[in-house]
């Protein structure tokens, strides 16, 4: 068939063969690495760059080594939570803003899922931090759920069905706060419930995930993130499944929550209008990388990059009628083999000259907002390239 | 390809203005015992809904998870038997066409779906999936078939030689537009598009909604376009029907009802539309509760466990479907004239003394 050489997803045996033993040795090296439980405190304490953020990526590469080649899914990618704020981080689907986070919990799909390289700090709250690409496990443990939670996109299948709901919510304290008894356990579930905006918070501790509406289980997921007052809470797409309605209810508990618990939220959505209700600082990310960050203000009133443009004039908005909407062109770029111009240049329409060299370097154009395109070279202060990881080097 | 439509145009340019009238749509989904298979309730999935949809214009269809606006446009075209009511489908009564007959008509209403990754046979090629009901209904000669395919193809944006490949090689964005070619491909007068760019990134949305209305641009067809996003549906749509629990709850041309909603779900459906603008304080009337189960609806106005409005009356008697102004429609008892409160009133009065007779007797 003559389309088998057009087709890019095509390998060869022989090709199939190099990658997969490639990949076989690579993460072996790395899972080694991991496994140290009794690592040196040293490998994995840092310093933040400023006290005042709850967490700073650095740098981050999350790959992936799959039977086709290594995919970037995160390369590079550079921004700061700070404290008792809201940072929403916007992209499409498969753009890494999903596998970001997961690498801040460590949950990634290992042995294929790894992180290669940059830092991941957070803040201890003494002075130091951890850096938690090189966390043991065993530390990991008593982070996760405890000071970082997490609320994901579908509570239908976020929670188990099988258990009661009061024991789900109940798993978290025990598991963080053994010394607590039963009985201050259970005073703790019916709190947490009833913070998060459940009327028969006693019948709810007796009932099953399938007793409960969608919304309503979505409480419930929040209720087990906030068991602990974490000083960082992540939501993963937490109104996507949900009606708008709900949406309005679940956003509104959520804000009203953050300000009671003065924890950090890391937003992850790709409903603009999501992030503009909630979010102070928006982080925009495609294809792995990071476009544009900024205060909400920026990002809504002085896009900067082309991407961020197209998205918002993309999305119809209600009140503002338009006669054809604006749609990029093109799609993203295939993940295993990323040019190494910019990698928004061929769906781009105001590129230039500069835009076959290399990919775009961090331009900050404000405080505040720093945008990665060439559109702005000499009118900021260059911070710098993306640096991502050879990974023939790994070995 | 536009020689067909012309055709197919040209002969219902006769009749009535409405290509689809919908009257009164019943359709109850019976929950069985468990051992004697008896009846023993329904879930009333579409539960009284009226509306008639102009040629060469779009219909939104906007509610919650579970209001039947899905069952809603699969009853229409007789995908599932009705309970009551009657669709009117370019002046034939859908439901009253033999075997035969309804296989005459079936080209001419189409359905795309929502989910393009599981509404395409991973086992046929592009080229088949599209052309398979063409053949099967003989919409062109054999001879002619491998180039109207291509046409087809060519006209959503689809290159030919994606005619061997299987659906699996194409992104989400790909696949729709396969979907889309699939019903358009027979010519169809009218398309229910139930949820189509829901499964979609935005952008790739964006060229979705611009296809499907070049599309109508171009063969003059009318969409019933299913969604809960509510921003695409002012987008695309000509006239917009709310519905909650199985009713209709309100109906008029998009312009008027996203500027002056009047019933009270509906405002609050419309003010939690989140708008991307940080400057935008919102003022979202905030809805407690969620949908009650159609299976067992409550009382009178079934929006009544949620409405801020409530008042007395709502909570026995299920407010009427009238004209509050010309052209739009709304079901609330806030609307009711001096006669119609009185009515209503009276019927209350009547319901109360029913339920304490009932309750003496037992």
């Amino acid at each position: 068939m003559a389309g088998k050489k057009e087709n890019s997803s095509y390998i060869s045996g022989k090709e199939s063969r190099r990658i997969t033993k490639f990949n076989r040795k690579v993460t072996k090296k790395l899972e080694h690495e991991r496994a140290d439980a009794n690592k040196d405190p040293a490998l994995y304490t840092t310093k933040m760059r400023d006290e005042n953020n709850v967490v700073e990526f650095d740098n981050v590469c999350t790959y992936f080594f799959s039977d086709v080649g290594t995919v970037k899914a995160v390369d590079g990618v550079n921004f700061d939570i700070p404290r008792h704020a809201t940072v929403g981080v916007v992209g499409e689907s498969g753009c890494g803003k999903s596998v970001t986070s997961l690498s801040l919990m460590q949950l990634l799909q290992r042995p294929s899922g790894q992180t290669v390289g940059g830092e991941i700090r957070f803040n201890k709250g003494d002075g130091t931090a951890y850096n938690i690409v090189n966390t043991p496990n065993a530390i990991m443990e008593k982070i996760r759920g405890n000071r970082i939670s997490m609320i994901f996109q579908e509570p239908m299948t976020a929670l188990n069905p099988v258990f009661r709901i009061g024991q789900q919510v109940d798993e978290v304290t025990q598991l963080h706060h053994p010394e607590m008894s039963e009985e201050e356990v259970k005073n703790r579930t019916l709190e947490m419930l009833e913070l998060v905006g459940i009327a028969n918070k006693e019948g709810v501790y007796n009932m099953y995930p399938h007793e409960l509406s969608g919304g309503m289980r979505q409480r419930i997921c929040i209720a087990i993130a906030l068991a602990c007052s974490p000083t960082l809470i992540i939501a993963d797409e937490p109104t996507t499944a949900l009606d708008v309605t709900i949406q309005a209810q679940i956003l509104d508990l959520l804000q009203n929550l953050k300000d009671k618990l003065n924890s950090s939220i890391m937003l992850i959505t790709h409903d603009l209008g999501v992030v503009a209700g909630m979010a102070d600082y928006v982080v925009v990310m495609y294809a792995g990388r990071v476009v544009e960050k900024g205060t909400a203000d920026e990002i809504f009133h002085h896009p900067a990059h082309p991407y961020t443009i197209g998205l918002m004039k993309s999305k119809p908005v209600v009140g503002q009628k338009v006669d054809k909407l604006y749609n990029i062109p093109g799609s993203v770029p295939n993940p295993v083999a990323m040019p190494n111009y910019c990698y928004f240049r061929d769906r781009c329409e105001m590129r230039c000259d500069q835009c076959d060299g290399v990919y775009p370097p961090e331009i900050r154009i404000s405080d505040t907002h720093v945008v990665s395109c060439y559109r702005f070279h000499g009118k900021g202060e260059v911070l710098g390239y993306p640096k991502s990881v050879n990974v023939e080097e790994l070995i | 390809m536009s020689e067909n439509m012309n055709r197919i145009a040209s002969q219902g340019a006769g009749s009535s203005e409405n290509i689809l009238e919908v009257r009164n749509l019943v359709k109850y989904f019976p929950i069985k015992s468990s051992f004697f298979k008896r009846t023993i309730g329904n879930v009333k999935a579409v539960d009284g809904v009226s509306f008639n949809i102009k040629r060469t214009q779009t219909m939104g269809l906007v509610g919650e998870s579970g209001c039947g606006k899905s069952t809603c446009g699969r009853t229409i075209l007789r995908l599932q038997d009705k309970t009551a009511g009657d669709v009117i489908f370019d002046g034939q009564d859908v439901f009253a066409l033999s075997k035969e007959e309804l296989r005459k008509l079936r080209p001419r209403m189409q359905l795309v779906f929502q989910d393009p990754y599981s509404s395409l046979s991973p086992r046929l090629p592009v080229g088949e999936i599209i052309g398979e009901a063409v053949r099967e209904h003989g919409i062109v000669p054999k001879e002619e078939f491998d180039d109207y395919i291509t046409r087809v193809m060519d006209v959503c944006g689809l290159p030919s030689y994606y005619k061997e490949r299987y659906p699996h090689e194409f992104s989400g964005g790909q696949r729709q537009r396969i979907c889309i070619a699939r019903a358009l491909a027979l010519a169809p007068d009218f398309i229910v598009c139930d949820e189509p760019v829901s499964a979609l990134d935005v952008s790739i949305q964006a060229q979705i909604i611009n296809l499907l209305k070049q599309l109508q641009e171009e063969f003059g067809l009318t969409y019933l376009f299913i969604s809960h996003d509510l921003s695409v549906v002012e987008h695309i749509s000509d006239t917009v029907g709310v519905m909650y629990l199985g009713n209709m709850v309100e109906y008029a041309a998009t312009e008027k009802i996203f500027a002056h909603p009047l019933n009270p779900y509906t405002k609050a459906l419309f003010s939690a539309i989140p708008i991307p603008d940080p400057d935008v304080k919102l003022n979202r009337i905030i809805l407690k509760g969620s949908i009650p189960s159609p299976a067992n609806p409550p009382a009178g106005c079934k929006f009544n466990t949620r409405c801020e409005q409530c008042m007395e009356i709502c909570k026995h008697v299920p407010p009427a479907w009238k004209e509050v102004e010309p052209g739009h429609f709304c079901a609330c008892h806030l609307y009711n004239n001096a006669q119609e409160q009185a009515d209503a009133e009276n019927r209350m009065e009547q319901l109360k003394r029913d339920a304490k007779d009932k309750k003496e007797t037992a």
